[in-house]
């Protein structure tokens, strides 16, 4: 069959995630995971019943989880800690910041459901800012995956990373947007379709969206390039300038605070490099997020293809 | 090496952090001084560690929770061969590696700390990759008093009982002053010996100046089979110059040109009663 992309719906990421360290634990036995009574909303209750002593909970205790883990790690081992992003990059920002980044012990920081994936459980379980907060401490890469894809190559590669990544994603499943014989590279960007028109750079679970208005604005005689910026900290700054190069405006996306993240990160980019184009960035704005599924808050701050066509659209004057 | 010996070390490390704090012109005095002879028994008696298998996977690790102290472990750690002594004097100077919180950058020290609350979750992850690699390594941390009201202490505590982490020996010093005066005015501790049993570490209590019991307790762990192991050594904030002694405005000031020559003369004096 032939591979369409955008079109065939895969699974959660968190799933793909859990099975992804399953697989590299069993052949690993210094992979642990290490949870804050997460392992049921981390799908990782399959990995501690087939590899029990590589699963160390700590309790609900996110400090602890992240000085447990920079423990392990300065020992040698591959360690996972898997938390809800809007608690583990909050509650435990210390011990990321001096444990983890400043000691250089390489911890896998996995922010489970996160961004507005919690969306119906109100604020204090959205994460919305920790792209801000982790770009702004110094010695860890920022990976948001986009589909199934992007998350299996994430989790392996960071295995292997020598030095702390935080990894984030939601729960819900996502399309797959990658031919096969895609490459993946921690601090490369994906150009999932070219355009000459526009160029979306969207992060995370965004960048079907930004697929999706693609398409739709291609119906309206409009041609874009959808970027998958999978790597917020080391930033692709090359494949951003030759977007403001080759097309006529950027619009960001992403499961964020408009605040610190992708955005704001694009657009540095772009004054430093002297460049100025027609730009837009789409995500959470300066407000008390509203509440509701996933899919509900994406189409209220207009993270949809209709809302992205729009902002396009209003860009370009058309 | 003889206890008369290790005491005349204690004598010279008060000696020269007391120098180092002088030329950098910052330190912290008092929890230095409280400390160095914890530190003293430990590298000297009990710590598996030299500078040539500091990388060896097997090796005991000491993690400096009260990383405010750092002063302390500069000198230990120089005499113990890990750096040029003469190293320290660029301590808290532009670019030096030596700031006034342990780093890695300094050879010996495991863990970055300065922030209060944390060593002991490090050391807990430690220990148990110990377990789990059945490896017979043991991990030493250094708490200070005031430090105990960060409430991770008290999550690590938890975690280290859970998984019966008998290597893991977390050592209070018990100075009872931090910055702002008496730890029981500040936030109140005791009792401290049933709030750490209650949570399931055994726990010992000694005079954390005493030079004989500090060898003889450290020496006696594990002191009971999968249960942490908890010390309270009760000490003196300033312990050796007497106008520095249990008085918490000396928690990071530094002496005058008069008061660090009258330091310096307590402790000859000290030095000097020990050879008759």
């Amino acid at each position: 069959m032939k591979f369409e992309v955008g079109k065939e719906l895969g699974k959660a990421n968190l799933e793909v995630f859990s099975e992804t360290l399953l697989s590299l634990a069993k052949q690993d036995r210094n992979v642990l995971a290490v949870t804050s009574d997460s392992r049921g909303s981390g799908k990782l209750t399959p990995f501690g019943k087939a590899l029990p002593e590589q699963l160390v909970e700590v309790g609900i205790a996110e400090q602890n989880l992240v000085g447990v883990a920079a423990g392990l790690a300065s020992t040698g081992k591959k360690v996972f800690a898997v938390s809800p992003a809007s608690f583990l990059t909050a509650r435990s920002l210390e011990q990321i910041k001096n444990d983890v980044c400043y000691s250089d012990h390489p911890v896998k920081l996995i922010g489970i459901s996160s961004g507005v994936s919690y969306g119906a459980l109100g604020s204090t379980h959205h994460a919305t800012h920790d792209i801000a907060v982790l770009r702004a401490i110094n010695n860890v890469s920022i990976i948001v995956p986009a589909d199934n894809f992007e998350t299996s190559e994430a989790v392996k590669a960071a295995a292997n990373m020598s030095h702390p990544v935080y990894i984030k994603f939601g729960k819900r499943p996502m399309y797959h947007l990658h031919r096969p014989g895609t490459k993946f590279e921690v601090g490369k960007s994906i150009t999932i379709r070219d355009g000459k028109d526009i160029t979306f750079i969207a992060t995370g679970e965004t960048v079907y969206h930004a697929l999706m208005a693609a398409q739709l604005l291609e119906k309206q005689g409009l041609s874009c390039r959808v970027i998958s910026m999978h790597t917020v900290k080391p930033l692709d700054a090359e494949a951003i300038i030759q977007a403001a190069s080759d097309t006529k405006g950027i619009v960001t996306v992403e499961e964020h605070r408009v605040f610190g993240g992708l955005g704001e990160a694009c657009a540095s980019a772009l004054m430093e490099a002297g460049m100025s184009v027609p730009f837009k960035i789409v995500g959470l704005p300066d407000e008390y997020t509203i509440t509701g599924s996933q899919l509900e808050i994406f189409s209220h701050y207009g993270i949809s293809a209709q809302g992205l066509a729009e902002t396009a659209g209003k860009l370009l004057n058309k | 090496m003889t206890d008369r010996e290790i005491k005349i070390k204690s004598i010279n490390y008060r000696k020269k952090l007391l120098k180092y704090i002088k030329l950098a012109k910052a330190g912290h005095t008092g929890g230095s001084l409280s400390c160095v002879d914890i530190l003293n028994v430990l590298y000297n008696r009990i710590l598996n560690v030299s500078p040539e298998t500091f990388s060896d996977p097997g090796r005991d690790r000491y993690v400096q929770s009260k990383g405010h102290s750092v002063e302390a472990l500069y000198v230990v750690l120089a005499d113990k061969g890990f750096f040029p002594e003469s190293d320290i004097e660029t301590l808290c100077k532009y670019r030096s590696h030596y700031v006034g919180h342990p780093t890695r950058k300094v050879h010996g020290i495991e863990h970055n700390s300065g922030a209060l609350g944390h060593g002991l979750a490090f050391s807990v992850g430690v220990a148990l990759s110990a377990k789990k690699d059945n490896a017979d390594y043991k991990v030493y941390t250094l708490l200070g008093d005031g430090e105990l009201a960060e409430g991770s202490n008290w999550e690590s505590m938890l975690s280290a009982a859970h998984y019966k982490l008998d290597n893991l020996t977390a050592i209070v010093d018990r100075n009872n002053l931090q910055i702002t005066g008496k730890t029981e005015d500040v936030c109140g501790l005791e009792p401290l010996e049933e709030k750490f049993r209650a949570f399931g570490w055994h726990v010992e209590i000694v005079d954390g100046h005493d030079i004989s019991a500090l060898t003889d307790v450290l020496s006696r762990i594990p002191f009971e089979k999968n249960k942490p192991n908890m010390i309270i050594a009760n000490t003196i904030k300033g312990k050796g110059v007497s106008f520095i002694e249990n008085d918490h405005v000396w928690h990071h000031h530094v002496p005058t040109d008069e008061q660090y020559q009258q330091a310096q003369e307590e402790l000859d004096m000290l030095l000097t009663e020990l050879d008759t």
